[in-house]
């Protein structure tokens, strides 16, 4: 892969299994679950999982996915800036 | 005790989100730091399976998702496994806080099996002769036996060490026995001084140039293994200036149970003497939480003093700890002694600087152990 933090947009990324991703009703938001830890994610974030992360897509076919639904937006540096994060806080991994 | 990852400023939207529950004060090991009340012998009439089961159906619609099963050691409960299993069918992310004592290697495949997801395994020291001085029993073979027939059958876990003096020169040793065991998470958990940990505060601090070190220590493990073990180091608040954000906030996001069915807004609150606290055998839960006057004491900012009244920080650390405040100032609306803005403070200095001066390492000798004879 590549160094610490850095992703590319052919890579494709995978949940870490010891992460739970689900929607809650009561919260009325996604969250993720893992030991002893809760994530309420915002609907931009919980979008972006559930498409470049979930699916088993790259992140460029999941960014052009999202881009497709919402008019040809260019979302390239938001979803990598969210994706990083996400791989930085250890909530995704390279897909093995 | 739930606090990794939750985060300083989870907004539960008023929900419960952590529910704690003790499903017994009963415990094989003799920790003279334990949490539990010391009086913790007259509480015998634990909750059955079906209370449990209904409080735990209770608490889902409240929107509970964490679910902590603790104690005293929860594996001396015969129907864990069938609790686990309720919880794991009602949606709950499921937590065993353990010694590992109670536990086989067959029983930690059927916890598995019932759906629980992680498991939190205590561990005082990397070698049997100081864990069994601290525990009272010689089960640091059984524990290692345990660490690793749970990470075998692929359990994440979280390796829990409560932190004194006496094991805290310990750090790197037992950051490296965390690696080799293979677990996710290292939980440097330094001693919060109530209960039992209060009774030996004198023997247990740690000095400052020993939290020093083992914060070196996590600080060039954490650089050196990266990704492979997140380690947590909760700082004894006694060294810090500014009060913990206790259980962000009361009545905020968490809900312990007691053995007895007692709703607590965290697991020490009981010790606070002059609250009645509710029981869920006699009120639903959902009135305990939004609506009961112990739920509702210390919610919000109304019934804050000064200094904490017009402080800037109130929204960030809501005060601190009120059984803290409580313990050490006799009133649990004032300030948490801890912060530097709080006229007790001198409290807490004076106990550190007794700390620093206390005669070299006394022994076991000096801790009175959890006994059910203190009760």
């Amino acid at each position: 892969m590549h160094s610490e933090g850095q992703l590319e947009p052919s890579d494709v990324m995978e949940l870490n299994p010891n992460f739970h991703f689900r929607w809650e009703e009561p919260q009325q938001s996604h969250v993720l679950l893992y030991p002893e830890g809760i994530v309420k994610l915002n609907a931009t974030a919980a979008e972006i999982l559930e498409m470049c992360v979930m699916r088993g897509l790259t992140v460029a076919e999941g960014t052009e996915q999202l881009a497709h639904r919402y008019d040809g937006a260019d979302l390239v540096s938001d979803v990598m800036q969210f994706m990083e994060l996400a791989y930085a806080k250890g909530w995704i991994r390279p897909k093995s | 005790m739930p606090k990794a990852g939750s985060g300083l400023s989870l907004d539960g939207l008023g929900m419960p989100l952590w529910l704690v529950v003790e499903l017994t004060y009963k415990c094989p090991l003799k920790c003279p730091w334990c949490s539990n009340p010391v009086d913790f012998d007259r509480y015998r009439n634990e909750l059955s399976t079906e209370e449990w089961k209904d409080l735990l159906r209770e608490g889902r619609r409240l929107g509970s998702l964490q679910l902590g099963f603790t104690g005293g050691e929860p594996t001396l409960r015969k129907d864990l496994e069938e609790l686990v299993d309720e919880a794991n069918r009602l949606g709950y992310y499921t937590n065993l806080i353990t010694s590992g004592v109670g536990l086989s290697p067959q029983r930690v495949r059927d916890l598995k099996r019932a759906g629980l997801k992680q498991v939190q395994l205590s561990l005082q020291s990397c070698d049997s002769e100081l864990s069994e001085m601290l525990v009272g029993l010689d089960v640091f073979a059984h524990k290692i036996e345990i660490a690793r027939t749970i990470k075998a059958e692929g359990f994440p876990m979280v390796m829990n060490v409560p932190v004194s003096r006496y094991n805290i020169d310990q750090t790197e040793a037992l950051i490296d026995l965390a690696a080799d065991l293979g677990v996710e998470y290292l939980e440097f958990a330094n001693l919060q001084y109530y209960n039992w940990a209060l009774i030996n505060r004198a023997d247990l601090l740690p000095t400052r140039e020993q939290l020093k070190r083992s914060e070196a220590a996590v600080a060039a493990a954490r650089e050196r293994l990266g990704k492979r073990l997140t380690i947590y180091f909760v700082v004894p608040d006694y060294f810090d200036d500014r009060p913990k954000a206790c259980m962000n906030g009361w009545g905020a996001i968490h809900l312990t149970i007691a053995p007895d069915g007692t709703a607590l807004p965290c697991q020490e609150a009981r010790l606070i003497k002059d609250i009645e606290f509710p029981n869920v055998r006699q009120h639903g839960l959902d009135w305990i939480w939004r609506e009961s006057p112990a739920f509702r004491r210390f919610r919000g900012d109304d019934w804050m003093k000064e200094p904490c009244r017009s402080c800037d920080d109130r929204e960030k650390d809501f005060g601190g700890c009120r059984c803290q405040a409580f313990l050490l100032t006799g009133d649990a609306a004032n300030t948490d002694p801890v912060c530097s803005k709080s006229p007790h403070r001198h409290l807490i200095d004076d106990i550190l600087v007794e700390a620093e001066n206390r005669q070299e390492r006394a022994g076991a000798d000096a801790l009175i152990m959890r006994a059910r004879c203190r009760s």
